[in-house]
C-alpha cells in the first residue's frame, strides 16, 4: 500500500509559497486592466480555479480506467478523490465566475460566456457522479460504474466545450476571457504563477485526501484483523469509499 | 477458446434487436407511451407559448427537446426486462461477444425513435409549425438521424448503468441529460436554419460536423465501456 | 487586448475592491471550510486508534489472565 503521506509536507510548503507569490503579484505587479478596471484581478483566481477542476475531472477519468484495466480498488479510491477535489474547485469556479459576472455585467448568471456555460453543464454531471456511487451497494460493482462513469464524463469534458463555444462564439463576444494570446507580458506571468500555485493547491489536497483515507482503512483493517469482523463497525453511508 | 459453432457479433445483435423489436410489438408499450407524450408535448407547448405557429430555431428548440424527453421514456425501459427476468444472466452465459448486446440495444432504441419520428414530426409539422415540411425534409432527416444516433448510444449507455443501482429511473435521466447537451445543441442548432421561415432548408456544416463528432466519439467510447457494466 | 465592447464602464474602486475581495475570500474559505473537515475526520481517527490499542491491550492481559489460572 501506498504512503501517501510522504512528501506531503514538501508539497504543501510549496503550494503555501507558490500561492503567495501569486496574490502579491496579483495586487502589487499586475497591471490594471484598462477596460474592467480592478475587478479583472478576479481573472486571476477564477481560470485557474476552472482550468484545474476540468483537469482534475479528465485526470479522475484516466485514475478510472486504470482501475478498469487493473482491478486494483486504489486506483478506483483515487479516482473518487480526484473528481470529489475538483468538484469542490468547481463550485469555486461557479462562485467566483457568478461575483466575476456581477461585477463586471450586472447579472450574478449569464450565458453569453460560454465557458461558464460549459462549466455547469460539466458541474451538472458529475454532481451525479456521487448519487450513482452511493445507489449502488455491492463494493465491487460500485468501484467498476464509478469507472466507467468517470472515463466516459472524463471524455466529455472537452467535447462539451468545443459543442458550447461553438454555439456561442459568433453571438455574443466573450465577455470574461482575456483572449488567450492577448495577454500583456506581466499579466501572463501573474496568471501562470496563479495556475500553478491552484494546480498545486490540488495536488496538495488530494495527496492529503488520500492520506486521511488510507489511514482510516489501515485502521479498520488492522481492527478487524485484531479483535475479529464483528468488531468493525459498517460503515455510516452504504458501500461509500470511506 | 471460441466455440467455432457460436455466432459472430453481428449475428447476435441481430437476433437480440429481434427479440426486443418482437417484444414491443406484441407488448405495445413503450412506443405508444413515447408517442403520446410527444403529441400530448405539443399540445402543451402551443398553449405555453399561446401561438398557432412557430418557426426557425424556436421550433428547433420545440422538436429537439420534446423528442429528447420522449426517448428519456424509452431509455428507462430499455434494460428493464434484462434486469428482472435474468437476461443478463442468461446472456453472460452464452459464448457470444458482450457488445453484442450494447450494439442490439442501441439499434432498438434507434429503431423506436426512427418510428417515434415518423409519426411525431408529421403531426409536428400539422399541429406547431408553421412553414410547410415538405423541402425541409431532407435536412430535417439528416439532422434527426444523427441525433438520433446520440440519443441510441449515451441512452444504452446510461440506461446499462443506471438498471443496476437502487433508484433506476431516477439515474438514468440525470446522467444522461448532461451527456447529452452537446448533441441537443447540435440537433437545434443544426434545425433551427432548416425550420426557419425564409430559410434554405439546409443544416449549417458546423453543426452536422460537430454532431458527428459527438457521435463517433461517444460510439467509440461505448464499445470501449460496454464490457466492464456487463461482468457479474 | 481583445476585450469587449459592449461592457458597462469599470466600477469605481471601492465597490470594485468589495467584489475581488468577495471572490478571493471565497476561494480562501473553500480551502479552510476543507481543513476544518479534515481536522474532524483526523480527531475521529485519532480516537478510533486509541480505543484500538485499548481494545488490544484488554485482549491481551484476558489472555495473560488466563494463562495464569491454574488448571485443577
Amino acid at each position: 500500500m501506498s504512503i501517501y503521506g510522504r512528501g506531503l509536507r514538501g508539497l504543501a510548503l510549496t503550494t503555501v509559497a507558490t500561492i503567495t507569490v501569486a496574490f502579491t503579484l496579483v495586487f502589487f505587479y499586475a497591471p490594471l486592466d484598462a477596460d474592467q478596471g480592478f475587478v479583472q484581478k478576479i481573472f486571476y483566481v477564477h481560470v485557474p480555479l476552472a482550468i484545474t477542476a476540468l483537469c482534475g475531472f479528465v485526470f479522475g477519468g484516466v485514475l478510472g480506467a486504470m482501475y478498469l484495466r487493473t482491478g486494483e480498488r486504489k486506483w478506483d479510491i483515487r479516482s473518487y478523490v480526484a473528481i470529489h477535489m475538483a468538484l469542490i474547485f468547481g463550485v469555486g469556479t461557479l462562485i467566483t465566475g457568478a461575483i466575476w459576472a456581477k461585477a463586471s455585467w450586472g447579472h450574478w448568471w449569464i450565458w453569453s460566456d460560454p465557458t461558464l456555460t460549459s462549466f455547469l453543464i460539466v458541474m451538472l454531471l458529475f454532481a451525479t457522479y456521487q448519487p450513482l456511487r452511493f445507489s449502488i451497494e455491492d463494493p465491487e460493482r460500485q468501484a467498476r460504474y464509478a469507472s466507467v462513469f468517470a472515463v466516459v464524463a472524463g471524455a466529455f469534458v472537452p467535447l462539451n466545450f468545443i459543442a458550447v463555444r461553438a454555439a456561442q462564439a459568433y453571438v455574443h463576444p466573450r465577455v470574461l476571457t482575456l483572449a488567450g494570446g492577448n495577454l500583456p507580458g506581466s499579466m501572463r506571468l501573474t496568471f501562470l504563477v496563479s495556475l500553478i500555485g491552484i494546480a498545486l493547491l490540488y495536488s496538495t489536497l488530494w495527496k492529503y485526501e488520500m492520506a486521511a483515507k488510507s489511514t482510516r482503512m489501515r485502521v479498520r483493517a488492522l481492527r478487524r484483523t485484531l479483535l475479529g469482523d464483528d468488531a468493525v463497525a459498517p460503515l455510516k453511508r452504504s458501500a461509500a469509499p470511506l | 477458446m471460441r466455440d467455432e459453432r457460436a455466432p459472430g457479433p453481428w449475428r447476435t445483435a441481430l437476433t437480440v434487436l429481434r427479440k426486443d423489436l418482437l417484444l414491443e410489438l406484441r407488448g405495445f408499450e413503450t412506443l405508444p407511451a413515447m408517442v403520446l407524450f410527444a403529441l400530448t408535448t405539443f399540445v402543451i407547448f402551443h398553449f405555453g407559448f399561446a401561438r398557432d405557429t412557430i418557426d426557425g430555431q424556436l421550433a428547433a428548440g420545440v422538436l429537439t427537446v420534446t423528442l429528447l424527453f420522449a426517448a428519456m421514456l424509452g431509455i428507462n425501459r430499455l434494460f428493464v426486462a434484462e434486469r428482472e427476468q435474468g437476461g443478463f444472466d442468461a446472456f453472460l452465459l452464452a459464448p457470444v461477444d458482450r457488445t453484442a448486446l450494447l450494439v442490439a440495444k442501441a439499434l432498438a432504441l434507434g429503431v423506436f425513435l426512427v418510428v417515434l419520428e415518423v409519426i411525431a414530426v408529421p403531426a409536428f409539422g400539422l399541429l406547431l409549425l408553421g412553414p410547410s415540411l415538405g423541402s425541409r425534409l431532407p435536412g430535417l432527416i439528416a439532422m434527426l438521424a444523427l441525433g438520433d444516433v446520440a440519443l441510441a448510444v449515451i441512452g444504452t449507455l446510461v440506461s446499462a448503468i443506471a438498471v443496476q443501482t437502487r433508484a433506476r429511473d431516477l439515474i438514468g435521466p440525470i446522467i444522461g441529460l448532461p451527456l447529452l447537451i452537446p448533441a441537443l445543441i447540435g440537433m437545434a442548432r443544426g434545425l433551427g436554419p432548416v425550420l426557419a421561415a425564409g430559410g434554405s432548408g439546409s443544416p449549417p456544416g458546423k453543426w452536422v460536423a460537430i454532431l458527428a463528432l459527438y457521435d463517433v466519439v461517444f460510439a467509440l467510447l461505448a464499445y470501449a465501456v460496454f464490457d466492464f457494466l456487463l461482468e457479474d | 487586448m481583445s476585450l469587449v465592447f459592449g461592457v458597462a464602464p469599470a466600477l469605481p474602486l471601492h465597490t470594485a475592491g468589495k467584489y475581488v475581495a468577495a471572490a478571493y475570500i471565497v476561494f480562501l474559505a473553500l480551502v479552510l471550510v476543507y481543513v476544518a473537515i479534515m481536522a474532524t475526520r483526523l480527531s475521529r481517527t485519532e480516537r478510533d486508534l486509541a480505543e484500538l490499542q485499548r481494545d488490544v491491550a484488554l485482549r491481551r492481559e484476558e489472555e495473560a489472565d488466563r494463562d495464569r489460572e491454574p488448571v485443577a
